[in-house]
This record gives structure tokens, sequence and C-alpha cells, in this order.
């Protein structure tokens, strides 16, 4: 008897607590794994000053907070996505179709993706653009032939660089940093290529053809954890890494940056655009939660004041690279007016 | 007898069974000694494997029970710290300065001297500070004592995990900073306590701040709401199993179901809960409540198995006993049977639910694994759970989150091995035989 009366008396408890299930007092966010630790910054700090319920930061990965974010409007969805590229257009339609109707774009500051070889490589890495593409990718061009990549040691791509196997560890397909590194580098390298200056391809082609790495195993899949491609690193000295910025300014005792045509990945390189492979940092907010989800407003303001902002703030601590002043100031107004994102085509 | 006379011929006849035992003993003492060695080295691969594991984890673990803190005489400006301006006030500005007066060559008025000094103490000390105050306002214009944890840097330097040889500019640690330091050492402001914190504090995005308490309390609310769902309907679906359902194909093959459904990847449970209990029931992501309820659905089979496997190991003398001085099949069941079973059911729990206590997968896709400052007051909080604790630390940048990692999972093995040793008890001090 007594076991039955536990099951009801378990039974109606879960059904009591299910009920009351829908406030919440917490801000939600979520997005990518390159804009988290900076969430994350803001998110204790905010809770440390105001002594509000601190807010719940997840990392899902840019394209799975976007899909998050563009649920719905209401209490059970997310109030900011955070992203390590611009929203797509795909995206916005989504976010549209479910009401999602006002949304303020924030464009926070960069990131630079580095290429980083352990300390034990005593080779001066310098790299191009176009040599990463040759290295990284699927398909290259051999002499006039769009062929399957052949290459597999550094001095077939450039007799200058060392006689060691290529092997690079970098991040999955569902990565926000790969999805930039395949457009910064992979692209940029790709149009660099003679065949493809000769070719005179159109955009598509670059698309189709220019996107793939390579699968034949000089191109390692690492997974999300950027802490294990620095522990491979270390145990490889000939290997190289893709990761963000603010790791190897993390592990720059073990780690050393592979300098990309000529110039070494720095704060200053990457704000001033010479470092090629730096990307913008957003975060999405959904306008309709403003005063009805408590104290996002609040966060907001704690997210766009200068203390976490500026440079040399707590978030350029933790690697951000900073806006430039009149840039920083435009976003300020923008994020604390809700002015309302324009339309992707 | 045959043996006997045998035995006791001096010639014996070749081809005898003695013969043939005599010739085979060699090889067959052989062979056992040889499966002896085997299972004794499949024990010490075993075993070598265990160490190397723990032995790791130890090593890079063990500096993650002690952090660095610095004792410091505070004066709290009422300049810096107006009353009526709390609970906001400078109080990073007033720790500064007391660093300042009590260390050589740092100079109170060149700001980046007194940004590098802000850095030296945790980010928490000028929140700890704060509180003190609100909580004590007569304390505004006196001298106060206060221990807190100094910033991760200072804290591997401490440890000796940055490498004083590292040239300077790959170094974390300029060489004023490390300095600075020496002279806190000397001057004998330096401690390193027990890392209480490492249990009492909730997560934190810097390292010396972060703690379990978050974790724990999540864990212990999803293993409850585990327990309250799957302990009472296991055993209700085991006890009809095995005492009540009739035994034909339907029961045949509700019970290939439910040993199918023990090995089905935790990842599918995950899944599950995140279309049904999220998306179609609407409960909030990252809850423990969710987390739980998708618990229950993995530990369950368990359950019904080891609840039907002790059901069965009551004799059915009991059984037919009790019938034959007229209790019905439910007195019978909730009697006799039930209450005889108890330590084998309670022991496959425990087992199921040290399970439940170290899945991640499941978690992981119902967002357990965000970041959150505060510990859970309710089971419908977001919150994390200790495995995706370890998760979440395992991907951060800073350095002491690699040795706090490997701490949370010694934390997570302790309560591990604490839950299968109960049961382990259990078993022995409350089971009987027949």
């Amino acid at each position: 008897m007594k076991t039955f009366k536990l099951t009801v008396s378990v039974l109606a408890i879960t059904a009591v607590v299910a009920t009351t299930a829908s406030a919440r007092d917490a801000i939600r966010i979520v997005g990518s794994s390159t804009v988290f630790p900076y969430a994350q910054a803001v998110a204790e700090q905010f809770a440390n000053i105001t002594g509000a319920p601190s807010p719940v930061v997840e990392s899902t990965g840019t394209g799975g907070g976007m899909k998050i974010f563009c649920e719905g409007i209401g209490e059970n969805t997310a109030d900011i996505a955070g992203a390590s590229r611009a929203m797509k257009a795909s995206e916005y339609e989504l976010c549209q179709l479910n009401g999602v109707t006002d949304i303020t774009e924030a464009l926070i500051g960069f990131d630079g993706l580095s290429i980083a070889v352990s300390r034990a490589n005593d080779f001066a890495w310098d790299l191009k653009l176009s040599e990463i593409y040759q290295a990284l990718a699927a398909q290259v061009p051999v002499d006039g032939e769009w062929v399957d990549n052949p290459y597999t040691a550094w001095d077939q791509i450039n007799p200058g660089l060392p006689a060691v196997e290529i092997l690079a560890y970098g991040p999955p397909p569902t990565s926000g940093t790969r999805d930039a590194f395949v457009e910064l580098a992979m692209h940029a390298g790709c149009e660099e290529l003679e065949y493809v200056q000769n070719g005179a391809f159109d955009v598509n082609w670059l698309l189709e053809n220019c996107s793939r790495m390579r699968t034949d195993g000089p191109f390692v899949e690492a997974g999300e954890n950027d802490n294990l491609i620095v522990r491979r690193l270390e145990a490889d000295p000939n290997a190289v890494g893709i990761f963000g910025y603010s790791f190897l300014f993390e592990n720059l005792d073990r780690l050393k940056a592979v300098s990309i045509e000529g110039v070494v990945p720095n704060a200053s390189t990457i704000a001033d655009k010479s470092y090629p492979v730096s990307r913008p940092l957003f975060f999405y907010v959904k306008n309709a939660h403003r005063g009805v989800i408590p104290n996002l407003d609040e966060f907001l303001e704690e997210y766009m004041s200068n203390d976490a902002l500026e440079q040399g703030g707590y978030l350029s601590e933790r690697g951000l690279v900073s806006l430039a002043d009149d840039l920083l100031m435009k976003l300020q107004d923008a994020v604390l007016s809700g002015m309302n994102m324009e339309p992707k085509p | 007898m045959a043996d006997a006379t045998a035995g006791t011929d001096p010639k014996p006849k070749t081809g005898s069974t003695a013969d043939l035992v005599r010739a085979s003993l060699a090889r067959r003492n052989r062979k056992q000694s040889t499966l002896q060695v085997l299972g004794i080295g499949a024990m010490s691969f075993a075993f070598l494997m265990l160490f190397i594991l723990v032995a790791s984890l130890v090593s890079s673990g063990y500096q993650a029970f002690t952090q660095t803190h610095i004792t410091l005489e505070v004066f709290i400006d009422p300049e810096e710290v107006p009353l009526e301006r709390l609970p906001r006030g400078g109080f990073d500005d007033v720790i500064e300065a007391s660093l300042s007066s009590v260390l050589e060559d740092a100079d109170p008025n060149d700001r980046a001297t007194m940004r590098a000094l802000g850095s030296l103490l945790s980010n928490g000390a000028q929140f700890k500070l704060r509180d003190r105050v609100v909580e004590d306002p007569d304390l505004i214009g006196q001298t106060v004592t206060m221990t807190v944890p100094v910033s991760d840097p200072y804290d591997q330097l401490h440890k000796g995990l940055i490498d004083r040889e590292t040239p300077e500019q790959f170094r974390r640690l300029k060489n004023f900073e490390i300095a600075w330091f020496d002279q806190l050492v000397a001057m004998e402001a330096i401690s390193k306590p027990l890392n209480t914190g490492l249990i009492s504090n909730p997560d934190s995005r810097f390292p010396e701040l972060a703690g379990l308490k978050g974790a724990l309390v999540g864990s212990f609310w999803a293993l409850s709401v585990c327990f309250a769902i799957s302990f009472p309907l296991g055993i209700g679906a085991a006890i009809y199993l095995e005492e009540f359902a009739p035994k034909n194909k339907f029961s045949d093959f509700v019970e290939v179901n439910i040993n199918n459904l023990a090995a089905v990847p935790s990842v599918v449970f995950g899944l599950l809960a995140l279309a049904v209990f999220i998306g179609w029931f609407g409960l909030p992501r990252s809850a423990p409540f969710v987390g739980g309820m998708t618990l229950a659905l993995m530990t369950m089979p368990t359950i019904i198995i080891a609840t039907r496997a002790a059901l069965k190991a009551v004799p059915p003398s009991i059984r037919e006993a009790a019938l034959g001085v007229g209790a019905s099949r439910h007195q019978v069941v909730f009697g006799h049977v039930l209450p005889l079973a108890m330590p084998g059911i309670l022991t496959g729990t425990i087992i199921g639910l040290a399970q439940a206590l170290g899945e991640t997968a499941p978690l992981l896709l119902i967002g357990m694994n965000a970041f959150i400052t505060s510990a859970p007051s309710g089971p419908l909080e977001s919150a994390t759970a200790l495995p995706t604790q370890i998760f979440i630390w395992a991907d951060s940048p800073e350095r002491g989150f690699a040795s706090r990692t490997s701490a949370a999972i010694l934390v997570l093995l302790g309560f591990l091995i604490t839950m299968n040793a109960v049961s382990i008890y259990l078993r022995n001090r409350f089971e009987r035989s027949w």
C-alpha cells in the first residue's frame, strides 16, 4: 500500500510542478561557442553588480543558437543569441516566419582565427592564404587541372616550407569557427590561385568548389573542444591547429602563431584588419522581450557599457578585439534604443 | 579397485585409465596454470589502467584542492565608498590603494600599474568587500582585514605551474608582477588553504572562484526526480511482469523490449526528451526536472531488470506458505515477497542511479550545460549537473580550469564510489540466501 501511495503522490507532485513551469526570471542566452566566453563574462559581472538572478548562458554553436532563437516569442524561448557570423538570410526568414520580427543586431567586436603550432617547432611559419588553401582543400589545381588534393607535405606546395607532413587540427562543420575559416581563409586563398584567376569563374563556382575541406587525412576535425587541439599540438610539434584567437592568447607560452601573408595575429592587427583572417562577432536581441523578461534591459546596459566593450575593458581582457570608438558609440545607441535590424535579402 | 591394483603393479599395462590420467596430468596442470596466469594478467591490466586513470587525475587535479589566498589590510576610504552610494562604490579602487601602499615601486598615480595591481586579486574580492560593507556600513572609514583568493595567473605561479624561466613576452605574468608577488610572499601575506570554494561556490568564469555548488545541487535535483519517477514505476512494472502478468506472447514482447531499452544509447533518450518534454510539453530548457525525467527513462529498465531478478530469487516456498495460510496474491507480494527482495532491488536502484549521475549526453541535449553563476533553488530553475560541469570546464580556455576539471572528475568519482559502496553494503548486510 505504501508503494502505491508513494507512486500516486509522486505523480501528483509531478503534475503540479509541471503546470507551474512557465514563469521565468532569468535571461536566457544561447549561441556561438566563440561569443560564449564574452556572454559569460557580462552575465557574471551583471549578476555580481546588480544582484539580479544570473543569466543562463548556453553554448550551442551559432547555427544551433539561431534555431533556438528563432523558435518564436515567449518565455520559453531565448532572449539573446550570440553568433560568430552575421545572421543568414534563411535564419532571418525562419525568425520572421515564427513572429520574431523585431531584432536588434549588435556587432560587438572582432575575433581573429589563428593558425598555431607548438613552440617546440623551430620553423618561422608564414603562410599565404593560397598555400593554406592548397594544403587543406579537397580539390586544387595541379598543372592546369582541377583535381583531388595530391599534396601530403608542406614543401610540395612551396619549397620554402618544411618537408613535414601536412597535419592540421580544425573545427567541425557545426562550428561557426569552421564557417568563418572557410569563408575568410579558404575562399580568399582559392581566389588567389592563378588557375582560378585565369579561369574567370563566377561566385557560384567558387562557393561550390572552394568550400570543401579535404577528408583524406591531413585535415582532422578535432571537435568543438579547442583545449584538445592545444594538447594535440603540444604532443606533435609538426601539426598545426586552427582555432579562435582567444585560445592562442591564453596559451602563448605553449603555442606560437603562424603569421598569414606576413602578419602576426594580435589585438592591433586584427582590429585594423591587416590580419586577413578575422571575423566580426555578433549578438541578436529579441526586442519583443524587452520590458517583459525582467532585467533584460539592465543586462543590455551592462553589455553595452564602456567597462565591458572598450579597449582594455573586461571583454578585451578575455581576447575580444574591441571596436573603434565611433563604431562603439553607434553600437551602444543602436542596442540601447532597440533599433530593428535591416532585413536580410 | 582396478585403480588400486594398477597403482601397486610395478609394470602397469599401457593404455589403462590411470596411465591416461597420469600422462595428461602435466598437460592439464599446465593448462590450469596458464589460465591462472592469464586471469591474473587480465586483472593486473585492469588495475593498471585504473591506477593510470586515477593517478593522472590526481596528479593534475590535486592542485585544485588548495587555493592561494592573500590576506590584506584594507582601509575603506569614505571618499571612494560614500555611505549614500551603497551598494555601489569604488571598492576595487580601495583595494588597489591598499595594495599599492604595502608594495614597493607601485606608483598609485600610474593607471597601468593600478590596473595590473587590481588584477592581482580575484575579481570576486571587490564584491566580497562590498557585501561586508553593505552588511555593516559602520566599517566605512575603518581598516578591515580580508582574506581573498588571488587571481588565476598568480595562483598558477604560487603552485609552480608557471615556469619562471619562460621568456617574459610569452608569460602571463610580467617580471614586475612576479616581483610584487614575491614581496607579498616575503611579507607572509600569501597562504594556501584548502579550497572549500570548490564545493561551496557556484560556477564562475574566473577559475579561482569557480566551484561545483550549482552542479552538485543540480545533480541532486535531477537524481531526486529520477528516483521519484523510476523507483515506483520500475518496481511496479517488475512486480506486474513477475507476479501477475500472464505468460503469453505479449509479455514476452514487453520483456524483450525492456531488455532492449536498457541497451539503447543514452543520447537517444536525450533527443526524445528534447522533442517531447521541451518541444511538446513546453518544459523549460536546462531544468534539472527535465534532466531527471530523461535520466528516469534510462534508469527504469535497469531497475525493472534488477527488481525482477530479486523477486525471482525469493524461493517459491515462501509464496506457497503465505498462500497456504490464506493470504491473497496482493498480500503475498507486498507482505512477504517484496520485503525479502528489497535489498536486491535497492542495490539495483543505486547502481542505476550511479549510472544516471555520470550520464552526460542526454543532459547536453536538453541544455544542462549552461553557464549559470548561481545554484538552483528548485528543480525547475536552470542548472548544470556534475558531468556537464566537467564538460564546460574542460572546454574553458583559462589555465586554472585544467586542474579544476580533474578535481571535478575526482569529486564525481568519489560520489560514484560512495554510491556503489552503499549498494555493496546493503547487499552484504541484508541479502539472505536460501
